[in-house]
């Protein structure tokens, strides 16, 4: 799937606006029909070799969900989307890299540009649910499970 | 490096002022290089001049004369506003060479020594011990915690204490003095010093990663004229991280790890073992991080290898007599001797039967001791370094004590054999001090107050040591006080993090700041620490401090006093002789 190129300079005010729409669509989301996934029920095997994703979010494919979890630093700070993790991430720019993230992280692809919150805060984020590989075409970025048109608020 | 050919090119034309940058030559000055190793030869020229404008000379003579081969010119390479002059895969005889770069009337100059290796071979084996990040602090608080300490000395000396050679070294790479675990590691490996983030090359203009002049890699030159000689890399990294990946990697960028995976399969080390998986499937693969379609695991299994993924699959190929072994034993890293033993988090609930180092190490002794013209082994305790960044001191230190434990595995192996060189050496510090002890029944409610400094630092009462040497309990009334000198905001919460590695600090809200990880912040003692990094640190940061490398074995006489990081890669090549064609 091919992502807009993000705006790279987005005011500090658009992004509180930003930030508060999110808010409004996720009370919007959360009105309808909106199953819960967890970190813990990602994949029913998890192995060196690989994973299996678990029957539930096979189920669940293209269908309305939310998440809790950690937003992870940016990979780029004016990207249009974000890692969302298990545990808030430190990541060391000389002992890591972005080749790093953990396995179980879900990417999150913004409906609209929104403001960062601290990593360590927990977010709710809400979408549509993508699973299986994907490439995005402007990072290069290989994702497993994304939501997609999401929005989030603080947990 | 540049400012130092600056000088010397106006020194030597004796002109001043004027122009902006000189010419650049690859290697280095002062570069020590084994006699026939690989590197290519790199001249950069500013201005991006035609051939006809500059002249390269080695001892006088062209260029290509004295390195056998014709040389490519560049002009204005990648379409960049210099030339260049590149012979790839070059190679000299014993001797000492002066490279002289002329544009027009500028002059640079560096010199070489290309260094021969005594015959008769002294060797049959080396094991080099990378310590990552492992400051003299983590020895000093690894002995305290796995031998004990009575009336101001020991009960006993860490393996890695107890060998007959010590020498201080420096690890700054060439482009800083603080350097990061891939120019330091590729010292090792190389002969070569690199800058920070490049593996098995110098760093030019290049604007791809894999593009820079490279250099060759013990193991490429063990594999290029030992046929009858193996190569293990072992690591409770993952794989393609900057240490182990220094065996076999060129490239600018130690991220590169796909490209990475594709390295260890075109030099095939005949023991690999560490976590990083994903970076080994297919993109098809949940689960992968690859951006292709290459199937490693396989390529890897039709090349002759036995694939393990658990410490029971690693031990079962030992007893099956494999000699060629590829063991993936996490995702991300394997999990440190803290979690293993102790605390169990981590990966440890997905990953409960990961081999620790020690018994990565006995198992690839075992695969490689029989190969008929000796092994070369590189075996990296990673995560001391890791855990020193998220200022962890316990996990740290309880694999430096792992560390020791496969050093002793080693020694043991070594015996009297008197044919193996194992070398133990961090490839930098942290800052890292023991500065006293905390003892929860001194008087007041803060951290400090529970701190003893000088006559106040009590022992501490760590649990009884179970049988590698490791304490069996940590979360105890009195510990000792470990501080790092470098850190972001964040909070100190003076006692083991038991739930898990500590975070210390969190990237704040506008995307750039870190901020103290309020995790820790709570808890009776915690003490809120305002940051000495800059604002963008979210971890404590290497140090430029020497470290200390011990040695035992045949060449480990020439370890004393103060030496480069490079000079390690000599001893080795030495005591293998490994110089000639
Ligand atoms: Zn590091």
């Amino acid at each position: 799937m091919r992502r807009r190129s993000p705006i790279a300079t987005i005011t500090r005010r658009e992004a509180v606006l930003g930030l508060a729409a999110v808010g409004l669509f996720d009370r919007a989301a959360m009105a309808a029909d909106t199953e819960t996934i967890a970190f813990d029920g990602l994949y029913k095997s998890f192995g060196v070799l690989g994973f299996e994703f678990s029957d539930r979010v096979t189920a669940l494919r293209g269908k309305a969900v939310r998440m809790v979890g950690y937003m992870a630093p940016p990979l780029k700070p004016e990207s249009h989307f974000f890692v969302l993790t298990r545990e808030p991430l430190a990541i060391c720019p000389f002992c890591q890299s972005d080749a790093d993230w953990p396995v179980d992280i879900v990417v999150v692809f913004m409906k609209n540009e929104t403001a960062m919150v601290s990593a360590g805060r927990k977010v709710v984020v809400t979408g549509r649910l993508e699973i299986g590989s994907a490439t995005d075409a402007e990072t290069g970025f290989v994702s497993q499970i994304r939501i997609a048109d999401a929005g989030f608020s603080l947990a | 490096m540049r400012a130092y050919h600056w000088l010397a090119a106006i020194l030597a034309a004796g002109v001043a002022g004027g122009s902006a940058a000189a010419q650049t030559i690859y290697p280095i000055d002062r570069a020590e290089i084994l006699e026939g190793s690989r590197f290519d030869f790199k001249v950069e020229f500013p201005n991006a001049p035609t051939s006809a404008d500059v002249n390269v000379t080695i001892n006088g003579k062209p260029a290509a004369e004295v390195l056998g081969r014709p040389t490519n010119f560049i002009q204005s390479e990648e379409g960049q506003k210099h030339s260049a002059l590149w012979l790839r895969g070059a190679s000299l005889p014993a001797g000492r060479y002066v490279v002289e770069a002329t544009q027009g009337d500028n002059k640079a100059t560096v010199n070489w020594d290309v260094f021969a290796t005594a015959q008769p071979r002294r060797a049959k084996n080396v094991i080099l011990f990378i310590g990552d990040g492992m400051s003299v602090a983590n020895r000093t608080a690894a002995r305290i915690l796995s031998k004990g300490w009575k009336e101001g000395k020991y009960d006993g000396e860490l393996a890695m204490d107890d060998m007959p050679n010590m020498a201080l070294i420096s690890t700054s790479g060439t482009d800083s003095i603080v350097t990061d675990s891939a120019n330091s590691a590729s010292a090792y490996t190389t002969g070569h010093k690199s800058c920070v983030n490049a593996l098995g090359i110098y760093c030019a203009k290049n604007a791809l990663t894999l593009d820079h002049p490279k250099v060759e890699t013990i193991s490429e030159i063990i594999k290029r004229h030992r046929t009858g000689m193996a190569i293990g890399v072992v690591t409770n990294s993952e794989i393609e991280d900057a240490t182990p990946a220094s065996m076999i990697a060129h490239t600018r960028r130690r991220s590169d790890y796909n490209d990475i995976v594709k390295m260890f399969f075109d030099v095939k080390p005949d023991v690999i073992m560490g976590g990083g998986s994903p970076n080994f499937l297919p993109k098809s693969t949940p689960g992968t991080k690859r951006t292709d379609d290459l199937d490693f695991i396989a390529k890897f299994k039709e090349a002759g290898y036995t694939l393990a993924t658990t410490k029971t699959e690693m031990n079962a190929a030992v007893t099956g007599g494999a000699k060629k072994l590829l063991g993936l034993y996490n995702t991300s890293n394997i999990d440190g001797a803290f979690d293993l033993r102790l605390a169990k988090k981590g990966s440890i609930a997905k990953f409960p039967d990961q081999p620790d180092v020690v018994e990565q190490t006995k198992a690839a002794i075992e695969m490689l001791k029989g190969a008929e013209d000796g092994f070369f082994l590189m075996v990296e305790s990673a995560r001391i370094d890791k855990y020193s960044h998220s200022l962890d001191w316990e996990r740290s230190v309880f694999d430096t004590i792992m560390l020791d434990n496969a050093v002793k595995v080693a020694k043991d192996f070594a015996g009297e054999r008197n044919d193996t060189l194992i070398i133990v050496v961090p490839d930098h510090a942290h800052a890292v001090s023991i500065i006293g002890t905390y003892d929860d029944d001194r008087p007041g409610q803060l951290l400090r107050d529970k701190l003893g400094t000088y006559a106040d630092s009590v022992p501490p009462n760590y649990g009884p040591r179970d049988a590698d040497g490791y304490p069996t309990k940590v979360d105890t009334s009195r510990r000792l006080a470990v501080v790092y000198g470098s850190y972001p905001d964040t909070c100190d919460t003076g006692r083991p993090a038991m739930d898990g590695e500590r975070v210390p600090a969190v990237k704040g809200p506008d995307g750039k700041t870190n901020i103290a990880n309020e995790k820790d912040c709570t808890g009776p003692l915690a003490t809120r620490k305002t940051g000495n990094l800059p604002f963008d640190a979210n971890s404590g940061v290497h140090s430029a401090d020497d470290v200390i490398l011990t040695a035992m074995g045949p060449g480990a006489e020439k370890f004393r006093g103060h030496k480069p990081n490079t000079y390690v890669f000599r001893v080795m090549a030495e005591a293998l002789a490994l110089g000639g064609k």
